[in-house]
């Protein structure tokens, strides 16, 4: 007698659609979608029936006022749901997405270890590469759909409530539909860029923990820290290699014309931050005595 | 170009330190001196006399930087206003760095040096800058060109800048100079003009002249008076204009001899000029007048505009420390040369981030064009003559620039500068149909009158770039001011330099010219009056200079290709560094037997022993049990069968196949490790239902319907994971484990939690199992348990295999007749065994 016949396929393993309908079910990932669609409907709320929205200041339609030399964001988030979806996105980057990015990429692999199904996915056998890719993959899928739930609903919102006006800038300068179509898509793929390096540190806590929370909580905190550093001017050029130094060049995507120069050095920043900490997790997920 | 533009005025940061304090440089010292990294020797020496009554020598404080090798040639570093040699310490090491000898001094009247400040007069801080060359002459670490004569440059921004061009000018032993953002005459830039061809004295730029004179009113001693550390002359003429803002002939004749235009045409050394495209105080005019003048008999002027300048604007202070140094490389040592290009920066200004984040392109060209472009193109523009109030005492006034309060200009352009009502008249054209990139000054030509004769009409005017919106973009926030005499009903046409600038405006965009009575930061005639302002051409006479860009940015889609190229070469990386997993060959011998180990060992990190060399084979068809003790290495046995830890010896084989981590093999193989384990948010219909498709066997059938009777959870199998006891859970691994029946069954503790009638239920499962050819591996520590289930056994203890056979062999010729005694004999007493 021989070894028995085999049916496996290596490729049939865990696959992408199987990942999702793992992860979309949970309670996590529909409080997600529900905060970011209702960020929008709060700030709605807020300036509609909130007790500034009579004062005459900001409020207004007119593309934000800039009374007392204060950057009156409300004011000019409220001329439509371009500019609206804008300051959603303003809003929710520095913070709510980066702990949304955290929480679905931080969770994957360190929940499967704390529900002890890690090794069940690894004995099947899933190889171990094959399965940081797929969780990779729909860890960054969920978070760019929240993300695009995020843009969508907020103009939506901001639509219903504002009206369709075009995206205008402080400075002045408004655009046409398409165009505002145009600057908000750059803008919100290039804050999904900057979401890479929490999502990679958080995937790479994902591999070396089996506490899902430490996972998040470590990549958030470690993001907080730099952002704080960045913001420590004594620190000179250092802050160049620092994540948040390159968060908010999305804005030179609302100039008349765009400028790149920001933006594609903060891409290849995260994009190589990204390479490399999803490198260090897949070695060390390689060599690691699953113990779970 | 010395530190000025570097560190405290094109950085928007650092200026709101800088702003409260004064933009000419005095708060950069305590943060440069954090970056020394070289200890310069602390010097006194003796300069030029203390004043025109008085000829013993100032005192004059200094650092030598000494680089590495010496003799070398020596770069005097001057100063901004209000600085010292500290100011200048991170342009110091730059150069010495770059190996050069380095003189920073401070100024007479600035810093420790003594002395009065007399805005560098030929016959004070020039002199005192020829007793520096004169020292320099005598130091054995500088390369002497001739006896007397070292080789030296000067470099310095804004008071530093002038003193460059002035030393130059009067002292020939210099050979090459870098001058930033300074003066070409000192009373056309603080009276400045606007009107072209005009002799009317300008208007008086007070804030500007205010700030820049409070900076040299602090004494060292602390005390408050009137003229601080400024010569008697320069203060009575400053008094003088700032309280009537009237310029004496005095003040005339000292602001001429203090300003480079006199002596520009005795410049014949190789000249680096910088002008700031955001400054208020020196603006481009005034480089461009030094640039003309010193370029009309010197083939070698090179000519910047950079985005910084007095008001802020964009930090370029690495690029230019770097240009500056490659200058004195190419004149003053044998570096690479230089070529005398035309550099312009162009701000890609950002919106929202303001110009803290602007990208700048650099274009260039290889002639400088002038401050009126190489050509000129006339673009039509309209609108009604407009009457404009000049308030009483010139307030409210317009904001254009806050001069001192640096990257705040920016903002101020941006935002303030406003039109006040009634205040301005506006001209504007039709939208562009095509861009137009403008680089230098814009022309305009109105009539000006006046319904009550007036005699000194001062007017401020603007070109704005009008976008979608109807808010202006005010470029840098610069106004020119117009200053007239005697302008009745009959109208007065006058031509108009409008502020130089470097901006693209996009087709579509419109340009428009406002003229304003107001500007804060200019004196403003006490007033009130009403001018009508009306156009005398329709043109708006715009410079047109093609520019191309240089390859000294780095490209934009270079950063994305590196980062691609990283991100491939981590990937490749990555893969070939991925463990080798075969080891061990396929072992054909070995083909027929579901599972073999040999040898297999694993030692955790610290010693912990925790299985030892242990060698078994689990023959096809039967139902083996692995007994042992809690801790006698039971579980890392089957983690290492099944891939999950890694052995520090020997192998496991599933059918002849070495087992490793995603080993194909292991797909014969259902498993049951320690304990279930199931995602809680999902059926276990669903559980199973996902298991099996990630599996990778999705091809063959799972059967379900039988793995769910064994699973016997009836209605619950559509019931969430969590909601389920411990027990239901454990059935439902095990029926995992069988999903699609596999050829060998591996189960760790199976009946952990299961009742007697259960746990009798199972047995028979696994005897069934074992019937159809498969093999089923159980490990337990429950004796009984084994010894009722299986045909064959395992004993381990302390990580080591202590016997092997079948249940019968085993309790064979022993004196018990149960294993459980066959244990105790084996492992001896004192051992806790439990038993059920």
């Amino acid at each position: 007698m021989s070894a028995p016949t085999l049916e496996y396929s290596r490729q049939g393993t865990l696959g992408i659609r199987v990942e999702l309908i793992r992860q979309i079910k949970r309670r996590r990932t529909l409080v997600a979608f529900l905060l970011v669609i209702a960020l929008p409907l709060i700030v709605v709320a807020a300036v509609k029936f909130g007790p500034s929205s009579d004062d005459g200041g900001g409020g207004g339609g007119d593309g934000g006022g800039f009374g007392d030399g204060n950057f009156d964001l409300v004011g000019l988030a409220t001329s439509g749901g371009w500019n609206f979806a804008l300051t959603m996105l303003l809003f929710s980057s520095g913070f709510l997405l980066v702990i949304i990015a955290a929480m679905f990429m931080g969770d994957t692999v360190a929940s499967e270890a704390s529900w002890s199904t890690l090794r069940y996915l690894l004995v099947a056998p899933v190889p171990r590469r094959r399965l940081l890719r797929t969780k990779a993959i729909v860890g960054l899928i969920l978070t760019a759909i929240v993300l695009l739930t995020l843009v969508v609903a907020s103009w939506a919102i901001g639509a219903i409530a504002f009206g369709t006006g075009p995206l205008a800038s402080p400075f002045g300068g408004a655009l046409t539909q398409a165009e505002s179509a145009q600057r908000l898509s750059i803008v919100a793929t290039y804050i999904a860029i900057t979401l890479l390096f929490p999502a990679g540190l958080a995937f790479l806590m994902s591999v070396l923990t089996d506490v899902p929370l430490g996972a998040v909580g470590t990549a958030v905190v470690v993001v907080i820290v730099l952002n704080i550093l960045d913001a420590i001017d004594a620190l000179g050029t250092l802050r160049r290699f620092l994540p948040g130094d390159y968060g908010t060049a999305w804005v030179d995507a609302l100039n008349p014309t765009i400028v790149w120069d920001q933006m594609a050095v903060g891409l290849a920043y995260n994009l190589m931050a990204f390479a490399i900490l999803i490198g260090i997790a897949v070695l060390r997920f390689d060599r690691k005595d699953i113990t779970s | 170009m010395g530190r000025t533009y570097a560190e405290y005025v094109a950085n928007p940061r650092r200026l709101a330190v800088v702003a409260s304090a004064m933009a000419l440089g005095l708060a950069s010292a305590a943060i440069s001196t954090a970056h020394a990294t070289t200890n310069p020797q602390d010097l006194v020496l003796d300069g030029g006399p203390i004043s025109a009554t008085d000829s013993m020598s100032v005192q004059l404080e200094a650092d030598l930087y000494l680089p590495r090798t010496t003799p070398a040639p020596a770069v005097v570093l001057a100063h901004g206003f209000g600085g010292s040699k500290e100011s200048v310490a991170t342009e110091a090491e730059y150069l010495v760095d770059r190996g050069f000898v380095v003189l920073a001094y401070s100024a007479r009247g600035f810093g420790s040096s003594t002395g009065q400040i007399s805005m560098n007069s030929p016959d004070f801080e020039i002199a005192d800058a020829s007793t520096l060359i004169d020292y320099l002459a005598t130091q054995d670490a500088v390369t002497q060109d001739a006896p007397g004569d070292p080789r030296v440059g000067f470099a310095g921004g804004s008071y530093g800048g002038a003193l460059s061009l002035m030393v130059a000018g009067y002292d020939d032993r210099v050979d090459a100079i870098s001058a930033d953002i300074t003066w070409n005459d000192l009373q056309t830039s603080l009276f400045s003009q606007s009107v072209i061809d005009s002799n009317v004295t300008g208007v008086f730029k007070q804030l500007w002249s205010g700030l820049f004179f409070s900076a040299g009113l602090t004494t060292n001693d602390g005390q408050v008076t009137d003229c601080g550390r400024f010569a008697p002359d320069w203060c009575a003429a400053y008094s003088t204009a700032a309280a009537d803002g009237v310029l004496t002939e005095q003040a005339r004749l000292l602001m001429a001899q203090s300003s480079p235009a006199s002596i520009t045409n005795r410049i014949s050394i190789p000249t680096l000029l910088g002008g700031g495209q955001s400054d208020s105080l020196f603006p481009l005019a005034q480089v461009n007048a030094n640039a003309e003048q010193i370029a009309a008999n010197n083939p070698n002027v090179k000519v910047v505009w950079h985005a910084g300048g007095h008001d802020g604007g964009v930090n370029e202070s690495e690029r230019l420390r770097e240009l500056n140094a490659q200058w004195f490389q190419a004149h003053l040592a044998s570096g690479p040369p230089i070529d005398d290009s035309f550099e312009v920066s162009l701000v890609e200004a950002s919106a929202f981030g303001g110009q803290a984040n602007a990208g700048v392109a650099l274009l260039s060209r290889p002639t400088y064009p002038g401050l009126f472009g190489e050509s000129q193109r006339a673009i039509q523009i309209a609108g009604p003559p407009q009457q404009v109030l000049a308030p009483a005492g010139g307030v409210p006034a317009a904001i254009s620039s806050l001069p001192g309060a640096g990257g705040l200009a920016g903002l101020a352009g941006g935002l303030l500068a406003l039109p006040l009502p009634n205040q301005s008249a506006t001209f504007a054209t039709e939208p562009l149909t095509e861009s137009v990139q403008i680089i230098g000054s814009s022309t305009i030509t109105v009539d000006i009158a006046s319904e009550t004769p007036t005699q000194n009409v001062t007017l401020f005017a603007s070109l704005r770039i009008i976008g979608g919106t109807e808010r202006p973009i005010l470029p840098q926030g610069l106004v020119a001011p117009v200053l007239l005499e005697n302008i009745g009903p009959t109208p007065t046409t006058v031509a108009i330099e409008l502020p130089a600038i470097v901006a693209d405006v996009a087709a579509g965009e419109r340009l428009a010219v406002v003229v304003g009575t107001t500007d804060q930061a200019y004196r403003m005639p006490p007033g009130p009056a009403v001018y009508s302002i009306a156009l005398a051409t329709d043109n708006l006479t715009v410079p047109i200079t093609p520019m191309s860009a240089t390859a000294s940015g780095m490209p934009v889609w270079l950063w994305p290709l590196i980062a691609l190229i990283v991100s491939v070469l981590i990937a490749v990386l990555v893969l070939l560094l991925r463990p080798r997993n075969t080891k061990a060959a396929a072992r054909s011998d070995l083909a027929d037997v579901p599972i073999a180990v040999e040898g297999l060992a694993k030692h955790f990190k610290g010693g912990v022993h925790a299985v030892n060399d242990v060698t078994f084979q689990v023959p096809r068809g039967v139902v083996l049990g692995l007994l042992g003790p809690n801790g006698a290495g039971k579980t890392t046995t089957m983690r290492m069968v099944m891939g999950l830890i890694y052995p520090t010896g020997g192998n496991a084989y599933v059918f002849g196949q070495p087992v490793f981590p995603g080993a194909a093999t292991l797909a014969h193989i259902g498993s049951f490790i320690e304990g279930p384990g199931f995602l809680p948010h999902l059926s276990g219909r669903e559980n199973l239902r996902l298991y099996w498709e990630a599996s990778g066997r999705e091809s063959s059938d799972p059967k379900l319907d039988y793995v769910l009777d064994i699973a016997g959870l009836g209605s619950a199998i559509d019931r969430k994971v969590r909601t389920y006891s411990q027990g239901m859970r454990q059935r439902l691994g095990i029926a995992q484990a069988m999903l699609g029946m596999p050829d060998v069954l591996v189960l760790d503790e199976p009946t952990n939690g299961l009742d007697p009638p259960q746990i009798r239920e199972m047995r028979q499962v696994l005897h069934d199992y074992a019937a159809t050819g498969r093999t089923v591996v159980i490990s337990s520590h429950l004796l009984s348990e084994v010894e009722q289930t299986c045909s064959h056994v395992v004993v381990m203890h302390h990580g080591a295999l202590i016997a092997q056979g079948t249940v019968t062999e085993l309790l064979a010729g022993r004196t018990g007749v149960r294993l459980e005694d066959v244990f105790m004999e084996i492992v001896g007493e004192g051992h806790e065994v439990v038993t059920s």
